[in-house]
């Protein structure tokens, strides 16, 4: 069997079947006939696993920095830290077509919604993270501050992304009051795709993620820092 | 290995042939446009784009898998 850091190993390409499956039966497959939505109901396979990624890849970067601050071993900083750049890209994308949505259903890029408010906050919170580390020199100074940081901030995010929303008036469905996707009749077609969208971007962002450590690990050692770099990243990343 | 992913594969396809029947009501949808066969276009556009970010992604990793080599057979 392939090792898990080939470029061929089998999760590799697992991501770009689902992602694949999804991309081809998102637009071919069968969706209910709403009004309002219309076809961009279709957005459902390509929007919502943007958050379900970010909102995975932040937990994991809290547990890798939960795991630092227990055991002191710079890689759980690096992992840390990569795990919530990737995040980050996912957010950003979430927002770009969330936003795209919402002008041809709501009729405006922007609303007031708390939903959208919520999320924007949370990026920001997370942009105040990577401005933190920058402004540490001291490597370990930099990865104790800052994992503290980033465990603080991930219960904020869902506070901020899956629970106040719930608890106002939101335009955004699945919040305050407003029915998810799941009371429409999402059928059993309907959600395989969506799955395999989620789990298709999930495990691409994890094979993103592991080339940044791989090589972040890789420029530490060369700079002479002390990593205990594991032998195989990607199997650290499966485990977690 | 290879099998298990065939047979996911194909236990996606199979359960995702139902029916393709559509109701006709009043709500729009890009019917016009299905009938057109226009969106294989975009399903081609859009497989060509995943395919494409396969080979960079594999590409990638064989790079930083070589970097990885290089450094350890120098120490």
């Amino acid at each position: 069997m392939l090792s898990n850091n080939s470029p061929f190993a089998w999760w590799k390409l697992l991501t770009f079947i689902l992602l694949l499956y999804s991309a081809n039966m998102g637009f071919i497959g069968h969706v209910p006939r709403l009004p309002i939505l219309n076809e961009t109901i279709r957005n459902l396979y390509f929007h919502v696993p943007m958050w379900f990624a970010m909102t995975l890849f932040l937990l994991l970067a809290a547990v890798y920095s939960i795991v630092y601050l227990a055991k002191g071993n710079l890689k759980n900083d690096r992992y840390a830290i990569e795990f919530t750049r990737t995040g980050m890209i996912f957010g950003i994308l979430g927002l770009l077509t969330g936003m795209i949505w919402a002008k041809f259903t709501w009729g405006t890029f922007w609303t007031k919604d708390p939903k959208l408010n919520a999320a924007a906050i949370a990026m920001l919170i997370y942009t105040a993270y990577m401005i933190l580390r920058d402004a540490i020199s001291d490597e370990d100074k930099k990865a104790r501050i800052t994992a503290v940081y980033n465990i603080f901030a991930f219960p904020a995010f869902m506070a901020l992304i899956y629970i106040l929303p719930r608890l106002t008036n939101s335009l955004h469905p699945g919040n305050g009051g407003n029915p998810g996707f799941s009371a429409y009749d999402r059928d059993r077609e309907m959600n395989m795709i969506f799955y395999s969208s989620v789990i298709g971007f999930m495990l691409l962002g994890a094979w993103i993620t592991s080339l940044r450590i791989r090589l972040r690990i890789w420029a530490d050692k060369k700079d002479g820092l002390h990593i205990d770099s594991g032998k195989n990243v990607s199997k650290d990343l499966l485990d977690a | 290995m290879f099998q298990k992913i065939y047979w996911m594969l194909s236990l996606l396809l199979i359960a995702s042939i139902s029916s393709f029947a559509q109701q006709t009501e009043q709500v729009e949808m890009a019917d016009q446009f299905r009938t057109d066969g226009k969106i294989y276009v975009v399903i081609a556009v859009v497989t060509i784009i995943l395919i494409g970010l396969l080979i960079y992604m594999i590409s990638l990793d064989k790079k930083i898998g070589k970097l990885e080599k290089e450094y350890k057979e120098e120490n």
